[in-house]
């Protein structure tokens, strides 16, 4: 590395070419150029992964749907899941509902629960409160989905097999419900740290108004803040969804691998990521239809989240109410 | 302008002076079940433990502290085993620290390197755009598929046997180092903006290179932050499973990894090993892996929460 001090021998008084930015010699513009390279292909590799994505899933599930006994349409239509058999049913709808049924069950815990604690750590919570609470909730973000799905098996189907059996419900080991619950529980705090920042961003000047005008607390809340960030809001629950869809380990313990379509959420069911870790942990060969699955599979995976992702974005922008 | 009352507003004093204090109290309760559910988990997951006969009472804490100890130290010292009673993280520990390390040599420095190239050097326009919405829809991606890519790319390299890696802990290591790029990335960036562009011009104008400028005053000014933003995404790549399950960590290796081209396992492939066994004695076995694991990931998540809050110099 050459020092950052100019040898004074190297420089006459004139200004010449090799004086202008960037670099005074030589060897600190080739410096310049090496580094800057290096940063370049540094970002570089980030445009390399997402085409990385594209191009395996793409070629992989390209490869998959020439297969003389796969079908497009049986793929992205067939009810029947049934890898193993003769011949081979693919079939996605089952993995798409169980996918939906975890992503809607979560959201229906974790939506609600995390807009409310949103509210309360940007309007009502007290500065030290709120500087306590707010990294509890980032701790518990950075808990690994194996724990949630360990729990889930531990803790949940235990306490849910106690409650309803009783009742005369039928609980598997591994069920919908399950996973529901701890999936949703996971993703709270994504919810509320994403809408309470932009709760917080809402300009106090709106609700000094409000307040001037008679209204009470909850009113300000519900009735200025609330709709002023609708469009941070709507887009974090959309990411939220996103993140159930992608959940893979604590599915996997705790959901069980039974592809079927089902309203019964106390039975198995099987998702999309759990598929993929199923086909990985079992003996399929490379090349085999049920290995190449895997990755058509993945495709899907991929782009709904991408486009939940894109969607969640485009809320953000476009809906945006913006304040001077 | 009239005095006339209008037709629909008729206040209920009554609901209004109830319903705020309700919905604050709801409020609190929803904050409050993040928090709770932290406690129960790591509650239960201690419970579970330490299960068989309760030798002491759950308020000696004192001598419940040192049957965790012991059992830690038990479960951190033992390989895989079929019998519950011997069965331990030694190899999927040695992994788990292997995959650190690479991930911190190999991801980190690209991951911070790509912050500074779009926060210092790329001017702005459609380029440095698209880059940036790139960035962003990957962070997104589900781990799973971060997987995949390594699967094909660095495990079987798409069936060119010359440069596939096998399921070796370096394909584990690139797999994660893109799993965590955006992560990385993204704090950089934001702890790069935070740095006023006055020390910036203050150091060109005295004549410094772009980079001089970038080494010797951003950098060191944004550390805190860019090194917060290191611990997350470590933290990240350590508790990650599903795609270390696609890449090839398998729970059943006894032999502790010497290299980089070694086979390997890792903390959480190994819980979930366990975790999958019917016998339950393999479920005290999990949880105690469980807590090595959370253990590990709090003090780096707090670390991280210390740093943050403590040596920031600009807001």
């Amino acid at each position: 590395m050459p020092s950052s001090f100019q040898k004074p021998g190297n420089r006459s008084a004139a200004p010449q070419a090799t004086d202008l930015w960037p670099g005074h010699s030589r060897a600190l513009a080739f410096w310049e150029g090496v580094v800057t390279s290096a940063l370049v292909s540094c970002a570089a590799i980030t445009i390399f992964t997402t085409a990385g994505i594209i191009l395996v899933l793409g070629v992989q599930s390209f490869e998959f749907f020439r297969l003389p006994e796969i079908s497009i349409t049986e793929f992205f239509f067939g009810t029947t899941l049934r890898p193993g058999a003769h011949p081979p049913k693919f079939g996605i709808v089952p993995l798409l509902w169980g996918t939906f049924l975890v992503a809607a069950g979560s959201s229906m815990i974790a939506l609600p629960i995390g807009l409310l604690s949103a509210i309360y750590l940007s309007e009502y919570a007290p500065r030290r409160v709120r500087s306590v609470l707010k990294p509890a909730l980032e701790l518990l973000a950075g808990i690994p989905t194996i724990v949630y799905g360990y729990l889930a098996l531990l803790l949940v189907t235990p306490i849910l097999k106690r409650l309803l059996e009783p009742m005369g419900f039928r609980v598997e080991t591994f069920n919908a419900l399950a996973a529901c619950i701890v999936v949703g529980v996971m993703i709270i705090p994504l919810v509320s740290s994403l809408s309470e920042d932009v709760l917080s961003a809402v300009p106090r000047g709106l609700r000094e108004a409000a307040f001037g005008l008679g209204a009470t607390k909850f009113e300000v809340s519900t009735r200025v803040v609330l709709p002023a960030a609708l469009s941070g809001v709507f887009a974090s629950f959309i990411l939220a969804v996103s993140r159930a869809v992608g959940e893979t380990m604590a599915v996997v313990l705790a959901a069980g691998m039974r592809p079927q379509i089902t309203l019964n959420p106390l039975t198995q069911i099987e998702t999309m990521t759990t598929y993929i870790v199923q086909v990985i942990g079992g003996e399929a060969s490379y090349g085999e239809p049920k290995y190449l699955s895997l990755f058509a599979v993945g495709l899907t995976l991929f782009a709904i989240t991408l486009a939940l992702n894109i969607v969640s974005s485009w809320v953000l922008r476009h809906f945006r109410e913006v304040y001077q | 302008m009239t005095t006339a009352p209008q037709a629909g507003f008729a206040p209920n004093r009554l609901m209004r002076r109830l319903l705020g204090p309700v919905f604050g109290t709801a409020c609190l309760l929803a904050t409050c079940t993040g928090v709770a559910v932290l406690t129960l988990l790591l509650g239960s997951i201690v419970a579970a433990a330490l299960q068989g006969p309760p030798r002491a009472p759950w308020y000696a804490i004192g001598s419940n502290l040192t049957e965790a100890g012991s059992l830690i130290r038990r479960l951190a010292t033992s390989s895989q085993s079929r019998m519950p009673e011997f069965a331990g993280y030694r190899v999927g520990i040695a992994g788990s620290l292997w995959l650190l390390g690479l991930v911190a040599l190999i991801g980190i420095p690209v991951g911070v390197g790509a912050g500074v190239y779009l926060e210092e050097y790329a001017r702005p326009g459609r380029l440095r755009q698209i880059v940036q919405t790139n960035i962003a829809n990957l962070a997104g991606v589900p781990s799973i598929v971060y997987g995949i890519l390594g699967l094909s790319l660095f495990v079987r390299a798409f069936g060119i046997k010359a440069i596939a890696l096998g399921p070796t802990l370096l394909a584990g290591v690139l797999t994660l180092s893109l799993l965590i790029l955006p992560i990385v990335v993204i704090t950089a960036q934001e702890a790069l903006r935070a740095v006023p562009s006055s020390l910036r011009h203050a150091a060109l104008a005295l004549g410094a290179t772009r980079w001089q400028v970038v080494r010797d005053h951003v950098l060191p000014s944004a550390l805190p932050g860019i090194l917060t933003g290191t611990i997350l995404g470590l933290s990240r790549a350590i508790g990650e499973t599903a795609p270390l399950l696609m890449v090839g960590a398998a729970g059943s290796i006894l032999q502790m990894p010497r290299g980089p081209l070694d086979r390997y396992s890792a903390l959480p492939v190994e819980i979930y090993n366990y975790a999958r066994q019917p016998d339950p004695a393999f479920q005290a076995v999990a949880a105690g892996g469980i807590l090595i694991l959370v253990t590990i990931l709090l003090i780096m998540n707090g670390a991280a929460i210390v740093i943050r809050s403590r040596f920031r110099r600009y807001h």
